[in-house]
């Protein structure tokens, strides 16, 4: 159910509920995934891991792996001919481990062959004898000076402060608490896979793959094969999904070095294990927090101290932590502040991106706060909240002033207008009650609870970064062809780039060019960016074909291109009778512009951590109802109801698509998703023991699609993608704490954190 | 890889393949994959957690992972590929498209192949079934919604279109 309805629109503008233009290939299996791509004369690469969380490399033999027959080549850090490492922040990550392995699975050696098996079989057979060192796997150590460092850019990514207001103000209300939240993989479906084809003189290379941003991907290849950007050609292979985890590199570099090393053609592909180990995860964050606030409940000053656990490199840590940071005072007004959080280097596997970034963590620490002091002021949950609403003029704890439409208290106000489910009936079927399946829950032992979550997520990159968007527009003879190298995941940007042309230029047949290195960048299909950057880069280049359209129609007919208009799929004129179709107007001509978005810029955070830092917010409110078997622990999730700020709707089918999505998500790392580690070591790298969300465990999920189009934005629209995943975890959170009346400090919530 | 190969012949959606020079550890979803050109079904997990793989051995879904292809010489092998014929899409195939059931689109093709075993042994299963029906396919991208709205207009239009 939505407020946002199709208002039955016949073509597939803005607005509508458009089809997918890949979702016939999909239904059908002929969709071709970077995991499905073959060339003549195609060998497989795999990589070869540390077992080891901290260790020395003393000596690597590759001479039996080489007898086996089908091995082409053993590569390691040595055959890196470029630059030794890459990074999306900090280049601090080896592309193969060369002294010291940092985490379990970190790459030291990959081998072409001629079969997956093949390949297996050399891993196996080459020999690395390590000296086994003591990880450092608490982030909370990391943070002391005193502790060793085990990298040579020390243990501490980055350390940043916000000091603002009063620094002593104590408030008539204090509460406070120290909240968890565990390591959640993206886990995609569509594994890593790449296919790198080398060109015949081995100056360049081809390569086709599931990443999130083609050019960064582009540059940090290309410096470490040596190569000109030029010369490392990328095509976007399928993506099944990315969530955070496709911004870093993977496979890429490694692809590329076997297919240049053999001169044949390298297909690399992750199993599910070998994923677990190959990509960034979501920080596990402690977060130490106490609220002061008046007895009436409005929230005074908020001291907080947030370590973030980045594992053994640093990939996105910094910007992570900066969100994480940033975001403690949640959607609420705050006028005095003492921050500090730090973001640290442990052998724990690497954290970057994920759906959310660094706001998740903060969400569920501010919002597990928001109900103590509900209670301590002797409020509701949802009052304590609108006492505290923010609007647009807020200023934050870093100063910046909000200038975004900022609709938090009708978030709230909607959301809570929702109708709340029906109990559940004695007489239900059992597969209805908790435990499913496994028909172990008596109805006497089930207990319902209610709980809130409300978050404020920034929108695209922050602190200076310059996440531009590029997209060129080509008009001929009433057709449409658009090119950009803005990367679809699954979020739904190839139905979306259409319907903008469909809007600006009046055609109805847009034709999608292959998304590929052949234009400019487009940034990363993460930060709920690509509907304003790319969405406002395709706006912007079919803006400046329509102008010359109504150019050349003026100049044709003697009208002022002034005059002109399009209407439907007409070129009209607003005050004449002149009518002409844009096929017919676009007839025999070529118009072809090339447009970049960039947003407004931003500023990095001084040392007191006051600056404009963010370019835009987006508001979202969920409120979880929870059946809890408080005897056996079990949760079952009944119904999310939320309410979430769009700014406005373009596709209404794919907006719900996102939020459904994004809910399915923050519930798993709400009650179930962790990756469970072991000094270091994974224990669960599998889908038979890290669980997600299936059929059974999906809520009915009723959402309001609040509609107050964003001034800044180019098409009104807010980015949809992160805001559902965010404050939907802290509300089921709370919902269990309000059937079970325990603490709950931790997420995941486990069965044992209920019963005993 | 040439040792352990011996040649044998698959039965897959209603044509018989030979599958030469194979190893005999492959699973039938890498042999549907890599040899007999049918990357329909999808791999995600190789432990039959996911789904991604699902294609219909003998009347049954099965995950293609688990099932080693040297076994199912005797077995009616359907995959994703064998659903639409002649380019019209099956009404389960046609409501995934219109009620936005595809994403990312990696489980899709399990997906669809589940929902129409499901719908081929009971045409008009309740919510609690068709939930459970599914439960072994992972979606990641959709948190299911506009799946179960999919199902819900295929059953729909299946009981007007066989009726």
């Amino acid at each position: 159910m939505s407020s946002a309805v199709d208002t039955s629109t016949r073509r597939d503008i803005l607005g509508a509920s458009a089809i997918r233009p890949d979702s016939s290939a999909k239904v059908q299996g002929k969709f071709e995934f970077s995991s499905d791509l073959h060339a003549e004369n195609m060998l497989w690469g795999a990589t070869l891991r540390s077992p080891h969380p901290y260790a020395r490399i003393i000596r690597i033999d590759l001479s039996a792996a080489y007898k086996i027959t089908g091995v082409e080549a053993i590569i390691t850090a040595e055959d890196v001919p470029g630059k030794k490492t890459y990074g999306l922040i900090s280049s601090d990550q080896p592309v193969f481990a060369q002294d010291y392995v940092r985490y379990v699975g970190e790459p030291i050696a990959a081998v072409a062959a001629d079969h997956p098996e093949t390949c297996r079989r050399a891993l196996a057979a080459i020999k690395v004898v390590y000296e086994i060192l003591e990880p450092l796997t608490d982030g909370d150590l990391a943070t002391l000076p005193s502790t060793p460092a085990i990298h040579p850019d020390g243990n501490v990514i980055r350390r940043q402060q916000i000091i603002t207001g009063d620094q002593n103000l104590q408030g008539e209300i204090v509460v406070e608490g120290t909240y968890e939240i565990g390591m959640q993989d993206q886990a995609f479906l569509g594994l890593e896979a790449a296919l790198a084809i080398p060109d015949s003189g081995g100056k360049g290379i081809e390569m086709f793959v599931a990443t999130q941003w083609l050019h960064e991907d582009q540059k940090q290849i290309a410096a470490c094969l040596d190569f000109e950007c030029e010369n490392v050609r990328l095509t976007l292979g399928g993506v099944g999904g990315a969530f955070g985890a496709r911004e870093d590199i993977s496979l890429q570099v490694h692809c590329a070095l076997l297919a240049l090393r053999t001169s044949r053609p390298i297909k690399m592909q992750y199993g599910r294990e070998e994923s677990f180990y190959g990509h960034v995860h979501r920080h596990p964050a402690k977060i130490s927090i106490r609220h002061h606030a008046t007895r009436e409940g409005e929230i005074l000053r908020i001291e907080a101290r947030l370590v973030f656990d980045g594992g053994a490199y640093a990939s996105t840590s910094s910007a992570v932590l900066i969100n994480g940071i940033t975001h403690i005072q949640g959607p609420y007004r705050c006028p005095n502040a003492t921050i500090d959080g730090y973001a640290v280097r442990t052998n724990n596997p690497p954290c970057g991106a994920m759906r959310g970034f660094g706001v998740v963590q903060a969400c569920f620490a501010h919002e597990s706060q928001m109900d103590k002091l509900a209670a301590a002021c002797g409020l509701s949950p949802v009052e304590i909240r609108l006492r505290n609403a923010m609007v647009t003029g807020d200023k934050l704890i870093t100063g910046q002033i909000i200038e975004s439409v900022a609709p938090v208290a009708r978030c709230i106000r909607e959301t809570d207008a929702i109708e709340l489910p029906e109990p559940l009936a004695e007489s239900a079927n059992q597969l209805e009650f908790v435990g499913g399946s496994g028909l172990t829950s008596l109805p006497q032992n089930i207990v319902r609870g209610v709980g809130w979550g409300v978050s404020i997520k920034n929108l695209m990159y922050s602190e200076t970064f310059d996440d531009f968007a590029t997209a060129r527009c080509q008009l001929k003879d009433g057709v449409a062809t658009l090119k950009f190298a803005t990367v679809e995941v699954g979020q739904g940007f190839v139905v979306l780039a259409p319907q903008i042309a469909r809007s600006v230029l009046g055609v109805d047949d847009v034709v999608l060019d292959t998304v590929d290195t052949g234009i400019g960048s487009a940034g990363s299909t993460s930060a709920s960016r690509q509907t304003w950057m790319s969405g406002g880069a395709v706006d912007g280049a079919c803006r400046l074909v329509r102008q010359r359209l109504f150019e050349h129609v003026g100049k044709k007919y003697n009208i002022d291109p002034l005059r002109l208009v399009i209407e439907d799929t007409d070129v009209v004129d607003m005050i004449g009778d002149f009518r002409i179709s844009v096929v017919e107007a676009s007839s025999g001509v070529l118009i072809d512009e090339t447009f970049e978005h960039h947003h407004r810029p931003t500023e990095e955070l001084d040392e007191n951590g006051q600056g404009n830092c963010h370019v835009a917010f987006a508001f979202v409110a969920h409120r979880a109802v929870v059946d809890v078997d408080v005897e056996l622990g079990l949760v079952k999730v009944i119904q999310i109801a939320t309410a979430q700020d769009v700014g406005r709707v373009l596709n209404p089918i794919a907006a719900l698509g996102q939020i459904e999505g994004g809910i399915a998500q923050g519930l798993g790392l709400a009650v179930m998703e962790e990756i469970v580690l072991d000094n270091g070591k994974m224990r669960n790298p599998s889908f038979t023991d890290y669980l997600l969300p299936t059929a059974l465990d999906a809520p009915s999920v009723v959402a309001v699609m609040i509609e107050e189009p964003e001034p800044q934005a180019p098409l009104g629209a807010k980015g949809i993608g992160e805001p559902p995943c965010i404050s939907v975890t802290p509300a089921i959170a709370a919902a269990i704490r309000n059937a079970t009346g325990k603490e709950l400090s931790r997420v995941p919530v486990r069965p044992q954190d209920i019963c005993f | 890889m040439n040792a352990n190969t011996e040649i044998y012949s698959l039965t897959v959606n209603g044509k018989s393949h030979q599958v030469k020079d194979s190893w005999v550890g492959e699973s039938l979803l890498y042999v549907l994959r890599e040899r007999l050109g049918l990357p329909g079904s999808k791999g995600a997990c190789e432990q039959g957690e996911c789904g991604s793989c699902t294609v219909i051995m003998d009347g049954d879904a099965v995950c293609s992972c688990l099932v080693m292809a040297a076994t199912a010489i005797d077995a009616d092998i359907r995959t994703v590929e064998d659903l639409a014929s002649d380019g019209v899409l099956t009404e389960v195939q046609q409501a995934f498209i219109t009620e936005g059931g595809v994403q990312c689109g990696f489980c899709t093709p399990g997906l669809v192949v589940a929902i129409e075993h499901l719908l081929s042994k009971n045409p008009e299963p309740s919510e609690i079934e068709i939930k459970e029906a599914i439960s072994g396919n992972i979606c990641r991208c959709t948190g299911y919604g506009r799946i179960f709205e999919a199902v819900d207009k295929a059953i729909t239009v299946r009981k007007v279109n066989r009726t």
